[in-house]
C-alpha cells in the first residue's frame, strides 16, 4: 500500500535537503554523502543532486551495505543480495552524513558506522532520514527534522523506488518477522 | 520478510569440489566476493562478519598462496585462526586422521580447511566431521581444488563479460592437476562452449575427453582466437618415473612465450594458479606482461575464499543444501 506518493516523497527530500543545506552553508568543507543500501542509496542519490551545486559537493554520494556488519548472522546467513560499498577511500576528518530512508531498531544505522570508520576516521556522522518509527532498541537519533510515525506490530515502511520514489507500508503477520530480526 | 531460497542456490556446508555445483550457486558466490573485493583496498582491512568463528589450516601438503590467503580471509572476516602445520604435528607421530579430527572438534572450531595429497581426503573429513563443522577444500591430490577454480572464474569474469561466447586454453600438466580437472567443471558449468587441452601425452588422462574439453595436439592451433590461456604448473613433485624427455623440451612445444600469445585474441588473458616455473610453462615475459592477470587471481582469491567462508558459516539454520 502506498503511504508516500511521489510527489509528497519529493517535498519530504526538498525539506530534508534544505535542512542539510542551511546547516553546512557555512561550513569550510562540504559533508560526504554516504546512503545504506537500497533505500538510502537512492535517497543519498536524489539529496546529492539537490546539494551538489549549493554545498559544493566535492564527491559522488557513496552508499554502505551493511550486510557483513549485521548482528544477526547466526539467524539470517548472509544475504545472497549484498552489494559491494562505495565509500571515498578520503573519509578522514570529513563530515559525513548518513542517509537512510526509515530509522526503526538503530540497528543499521550503528552497523553502517562500524564500517564508516573501517574507512578511516571521519570528523563526525550525522544521520538524516526520511521517516523514523516506533522500535528504537538503540540510542540512535536522527540530526535533521523527519517525520515521525507510529506503527502497528507486523507493519513496516520502506521507500520503493529507484524511479518512482515512493513510501510503502507493507503488513505480514507478526509471528513472520520479529523487531530483533531487523538490523 | 525473507524470500525463498529456489533449491539451487541453497547455500552449502561444505565445498569439496565444483563438480556437480550448480550455475546459480557459483555464481553466488562470484557476486558474494565481488563486494569483499573492495575490503582489501580500505584503511581497515576487515569485516565483523565471522567474529567468534574459529577456522582450522589443516595443511599435510606444502602450500604457500593457497594457506596465506585462506587465514588472510579468514581473519579479514574476523574469524580466529588456528594453522596447523602438519609438519611438527601429532599425525607425525602416528595419530589417525579422525583422532586429529576429533581433536579440533573438542577444540570448538567451525571450520576445517583441508589440504592433503591423497583424492578424497577432503570428502573423508567432511563425511566424519560434527554436524556444525564446515569443510573446506583445499586441495586433494589429483581430485579438486574449487576455491581455486572459483577464483579463476572470478577474474574471468571481471574481464570477459559472457561466459557462453568463450574459448579457454588449457595448457600443462593436466594429469596432476586437480586444478585443471576444478576449472574444467567450473567452465562447463557456467556455459562455457569450447574448453581446448593441452599437453604432452603422458600428462593427459586417457578419460578427459568425457569432462566435455577437446583435446588439441599443438599449442598453436589450441591458442588460435582464444579467449584466455590458463597455463599450468609442471609437478615435479606428483611425477615418479620418467614423463619428460627434460623441462628445455617441454617449454619449446608447451611453454607459452610472446610469439605463441600472438595467436590469441589480442585482449586474451594469461593466467596460472601459481607458483610459476619460469620459462618451463611460461616464458618471464608473458608471465609478468600486459595480459597476465596472474598476480590479480592472488588478490581475487582472498575475496573468492571470503565468499565461500562467509556463504558456508553463514548459512541460515535449517537452509542448506546437502553437497
Amino acid at each position: 500500500m502506498i503511504l508516500w506518493d511521489t510527489p509528497r516523497v519529493a517535498a519530504h527530500i526538498d525539506a530534508l535537503a534544505n535542512a542539510i543545506g542551511a546547516r553546512y552553508a557555512a561550513a569550510l568543507q562540504p559533508p560526504l554523502l554516504v546512503g545504506i543500501h537500497t533505500g538510502g542509496a537512492w535517497l543519498a542519490q536524489a539529496l546529492h543532486r539537490r546539494l551538489e551545486d549549493t554545498l559544493a559537493l566535492d564527491e559522488p554520494a557513496g552508499t554502505v551495505d551493511v550486510s557483513f556488519y549485521r548482528d544477526d548472522l547466526a539467524r539470517s546467513g548472509v544475504p545472497p543480495q549484498a552489494r559491494p560499498s562505495q565509500v571515498s577511500t578520503s573519509v578522514d576528518g570529513r563530515e559525513i552524513v548518513l542517509i537512510d530512508d526509515v530509522l526503526y531498531t538503530g540497528r543499521t544505522v550503528r552497523a553502517a558506522m562500524n564500517e564508516l570508520f573501517d574507512y578511516g576516521r571521519p570528523a563526525a556522522i550525522r544521520l538524516a532520514v526520511l521517516v523514523t518509527r516506533n522500535g528504537r532498541q538503540l540510542p540512535v537519533a536522527p540530526d535533521f527534522p523527519a517525520e515521525m510515525l507510529s506503527l502497528e506490530p507486523g507493519e513496516r515502511i520502506k521507500l520503493a523506488g529507484p524511479d518512482p520514489l515512493q513510501l510503502h507500508l507493507l503488513r505480514s503477520s507478526p509471528s513472520a518477522h520479529d523487531a530483533t530480526d531487523a538490523p | 520478510m525473507m524470500r525463498p531460497t529456489p533449491p539451487d542456490v541453497l547455500p552449502l556446508r561444505h565445498l569439496l569440489t565444483t563438480d556437480g555445483l550448480s550455475r546459480l550457486q557459483i555464481l553466488s558466490i562470484l557476486d558474494l566476493a565481488e563486494s569483499f573485493l573492495p575490503v582489501g583496498a580500505r584503511a581497515v582491512k576487515k569485516v565483523p562478519l565471522l567474529r567468534g568463528k574459529t577456522v582450522v589450516n589443516l595443511f599435510f601438503e606444502p602450500s604457500t598462496r593457497t594457506r596465506m590467503t585462506f587465514e588472510l580471509a579468514a581473519k579479514r572476516l574476523s574469524a580466529d585462526v588456528l594453522n596447523l602445520d602438519v609438519a611438527h604435528s601429532s599425525t607425525r607421530k602416528g595419530e589417525t586422521l579422525l583422532d586429529t579430527l576429533r581433536n579440533l572438534e573438542a577444540m570448538q572450531m567451525d571450520m576445517l580447511v583441508v589440504r592433503h595429497a591423497e583424492s578424497g581426503a577432503a570428502d573423508f573429513f567432511a563425511r566424519h566431521a560434527a554436524p556444525h563443522v564446515s569443510v573446506l577444500n583445499a586441495g586433494d591430490g589429483r581430485h579438486a581444488h574449487p576455491t581455486q577454480a572459483l577464483l579463476d572464474m572470478f577474474t574471468i569474469r571481471r574481464h570477459k563479460a559472457d561466459f557462453t561466447a568463450l574459448t579457454v586454453v588449457i595448457v600443462g600438466d593436466v594429469a596432476h592437476s586437480r586444478v585443471a580437472r576444478s576449472q574444467i567443471h567450473a567452465l562447463r558449468i557456467l556455459g562455457v562452449p569450447d574448453i581446448r587441452v593441452v599437453a604432452p601425452r603422458t600428462l593427459l588422462p586417457v578419460d578427459i575427453e568425457t569432462l566435455g574439453v577437446r583435446v588439441v595436439p599443438h599449442l598453436e592451433t589450441a591458442l588460435r582466437d582464444c579467449d584466455v590461456v590458463i597455463t599450468l604448473r609442471l609437478q615435479r613433485e606428483r611425477m615418479q618415473g620418467t614423463f619428460l624427455p627434460s623441462e628445455g623440451e617441454y617449454f619449446r612445444h608447451y611453454g607459452l612465450d610472446a610469439a605463441r600469445l600472438a595467436l590469441a585474441r589480442p585482449d586474451a588473458l594469461v593466467m596460472h594458479p601459481g607458483p610459476i616455473n619460469r620459462n618451463v610453462e611460461i616464458a618471464s615475459a608473458v608471465a609478468d606482461g600486459p595480459q597476465s592477470v596472474i598476480l590479480e587471481q592472488v588478490t581475487n582469491g582472498i575475496a573468492v575464499r571470503m565468499a565461500v567462508m562467509a556463504q558456508v558459516l553463514g548459512r541460515a539454520p535449517g537452509r542448506e543444501s546437502a553437497a
